[in-house]
């Protein structure tokens, strides 16, 4: 009687191959519209307005100014070091912090950070972000919110 | 032609008789055999048993929970498609569409309320409802995977709730949409941690699924929308479909095994008396590779069981009924209410999610990751996971399994409760880690926090019960009992010890003026 071994296998009847190569078809195809559809939802150009803004004129800003820019949620301290930008939401889950004698607590989760931005308590796991300052052509103040400067980098305008 | 007119013309007589003979194949629910197929032939009625067992109809057995989480969804989904007519899912005509259907709208707030509660009811219910299948051994073989369905629709329920009270577009919803993405995006800490380049944040692309966006903006308002009315409604009513018929599949539900039917009271005067054996059938009927067995329920337990036509069916309607009462009368007393328009420059102080989210909220002000994801899906699978792990025969349908049972879970009340309070406690009163070490690396705040330490303990606990108790269902009563526990302190404290900051205060009176 035939032995099927390794070197010669038992032969796949042609049905069971057709069988099965249908459904390996029908898969691939529902596999790969499932990932194509996937690909929808996830955007490739934001909705949103440019994360770099026009923050002012450095003259809007001598030295002791401190002023918060609510549109963009970022505040702007000037000393006679230069300009720096502090962005104001947490990096805890993205609340808004608010100022407190001793820095800014998060009112969302209790979050605490120095006057420097350094996390003091709570469960926030990295520092408020300062912010990259540039100059725009006409001489104002960008501040790019996607790019982090380091701690008190101050902005010679 | 005359005959072809006259059979025409009969027919046309006969109408109203064969068209109902067409719409309804059965004769009246008169006899045993017609309530039957009154349930076996209609759609909508199917997914019952034809015949119950006697006990499941005891208001002990349920409490009618299941039914009423039913009913509630019912209710939210014909509000909810009323809303529709008037909500304008735009960032700038969602929160006047809400107010025009509170102020405006015939009937609007009413309905709105009406939604509003029914929302809380199937939160709060569906709690009960797991408590009660929980307590009463229902998970067990062979009803394991709809232990698991039921977890999946808990989980739903919790989407719901959060895609729902964004719609608003107020303060609440959209604060609670940026911390939402933004738990979504909280594996990036310990990507970040970690310091892993970029590449590695993955909660990016959660967030940026959730949001379509970076920030919080009109698309995401379409996405949560399209959430709620659309993708989470198709799966749920498909869920809700297997999770009921599975109760059909599974032998209909778990009630305690030859209870006393209490004589000439309540149901057991329904059912009709034991057949004598002359009298049982000569013939069963095997469905062959269809039901298990040779002659299901034939003379086995018959004398036990009554017709879900009409009995079952009164007592959903009576459930139905109360429920809608409920819900009517809190809606006619209470308003749901509306905070003021979105302001992405200032969050609420304190910023608080609604009752059943506050106990997330406690957990997520230890850590984003873990008390935001990482302890909920430990929470989640180690719930479903249960009928699995504890698989011992016993009699389903008695309450706590008995004394001993009891006692296991008055213990880990009185345990689960000590944990918690201490979980809150010890942070309140002397910091957590960061105050001691304030240069200690994050990702050991991540990993140790009060979150991830109360989990922990609370599985401690259940394994040490099991060892003592030899027991995998005492174990799991420990389990659950301290998960209950857990989740009522939590919310406990976030919703009233919790003030502005997220500091504690005893009372709202302590807050601070400003």
């Amino acid at each position: 009687m035939h032995m099927p071994g390794r070197l010669d296998p038992p032969e796949v009847p042609r049905r069971d191959f057709l069988n099965w190569a249908g459904i390996a078809a029908a898969t691939a195809a529902i596999a790969g519209s499932i990932i194509g559809m996937a690909r929808l939802p996830k955007p490739s150009v934001l909705p949103e307005a440019s994360h770099r803004f026009r923050a002012g004129h450095p003259a809007e800003f001598p030295p002791g100014t401190v002023k918060i820019i609510h549109d963009h949620n970022v505040r702007i301290v000037a000393t006679d070091e230069g300009v720096a930008a502090l962005s104001l939401v947490c990096t805890h889950l993205g609340c808004i912090v608010a100022e407190s004698p001793d820095g800014f607590k998060c009112p969302c989760h209790g979050s605490q950070f120095s006057h420097d931005g350094k996390v003091v308590g709570g469960p926030a796991p990295r520092p408020l972000r300062w912010l990259e300052i540039s100059h725009a052509p006409d001489g104002s103040l960008i501040v790019d919110k996607d790019r982090e400067a380091p701690p008190n980098r101050f902005f010679k305008a | 032609m005359t005959n072809g007119l006259g059979a025409f013309l009969d027919n046309l007589w006969k109408l109203p008789q064969t068209f109902r003979e067409s719409l309804i194949r059965h004769g009246a629910p008169t006899s045993d055999r017609a309530r039957s197929q009154t349930v076996f032939g209609n759609f909508f009625l199917h997914i019952h048993a034809t015949r119950i067992h006697r006990d499941t109809l005891r208001l002990r057995t349920t409490w009618g929970l299941g039914v009423s989480l039913v009913a509630q969804f019912l209710i939210l989904t014909v509000t909810g498609i009323l809303l529709m007519v008037y909500y304008k899912a735009s960032t700038d005509l969602a929160y006047d569409s809400i107010k025009d259907l509170h102020y405006v709208v015939p009937t609007g707030r009413f309905i709105r309320n009406i939604h509003r509660w029914a929302a809380h009811l199937m939160v709060a219910m569906a709690f009960l409802h797991m408590a009660r299948v929980f307590y009463t051994a229902a998970y067990k073989a062979p009803r394991e995977f709809n232990w698991v369905v039921g977890m999946m629709l808990f989980v739903i329920t919790l989407m719901f709730s959060f895609t729902g009270y964004l719609l608003p577009w107020d303060q609440l919803a959209y604060w609670a949409i940026t911390i939402g993405a933004n738990i979504a995006a909280s594996p990036n800490e310990l990507a970040h941690a970690l310091g892993l380049p970029p590449a590695f944040y993955l909660g990016d692309i959660q967030k940026e699924l959730l949001l379509g966006a970076s920030t919080v903006g009109q698309e995401a308002l379409t996405r949560f929308y399209l959430l709620h009315v659309m993708l989470l409604p198709i799966v749920f009513g498909a869920v809700i479909g297997v999770h009921i018929w599975r109760i059909r599949k599974d032998g209909g539900l778990a009630h305690p095994a030859g209870t006393p039917t209490p004589a000439g009271k309540g149901v057991g005067t329904m059912a009709p008396s034991a057949l004598a054996p002359q009298d049982q059938p000569d013939k069963t009927y095997g469905l062959m590779a269809v039901v298990k067995g040779s002659s299901p329920h034939t003379g086995k337990t018959m004398d036990e069981t009554v017709p879900a036509w009409p009995y079952l069916m009164r007592a959903e309607l009576l459930i139905f009924m109360v429920n809608m009462l409920i819900c009517v009368a809190l809606g006619l007393v209470f308003d749901a209410p509306l905070r003021e328009l979105a302001n992405p420059a200032v969050p609420e102080n304190p910023a608080k999610a609604p009752w059943y989210f506050l106990g997330l909220q406690e957990m997520v002000s230890y850590s984003a990751l873990v008390g935001g994801i990482v302890v909920p899906t430990i929470v989640v699978i180690g719930l479903a996971l249960i009928p699995y792990l504890d698989r011992e025969r016993e009699p389903s349908g008695v309450w706590f399994s008995g004394s001993r049972g009891i006692r296991v879970m008055l213990l880990s009340i009185v345990v689960g409760a000590a944990l918690a309070v201490a979980a809150v406690a010890v942070p309140v009163n002397f910091g957590w880690l960061r105050n001691w070490f304030p240069n200690i690396p994050q990702i050991v705040i991540i990993l140790i926090n009060p979150g991830s330490l109360l989990t922990a303990a609370y599985g401690v606990w259940s394994v040490l019960v099991v060892v003592r108790a030899r027991s995998t269902r005492m174990g799991a009563i420990a389990l659950f009992t301290c998960f209950l526990v857990g989740f009522a302190i939590l919310t406990y404290v976030g919703t009233n010890l919790r003030g502005p900051n997220w500091d504690f205060y005893w009372s709202k009176s302590q807050w601070p003026l400003h």
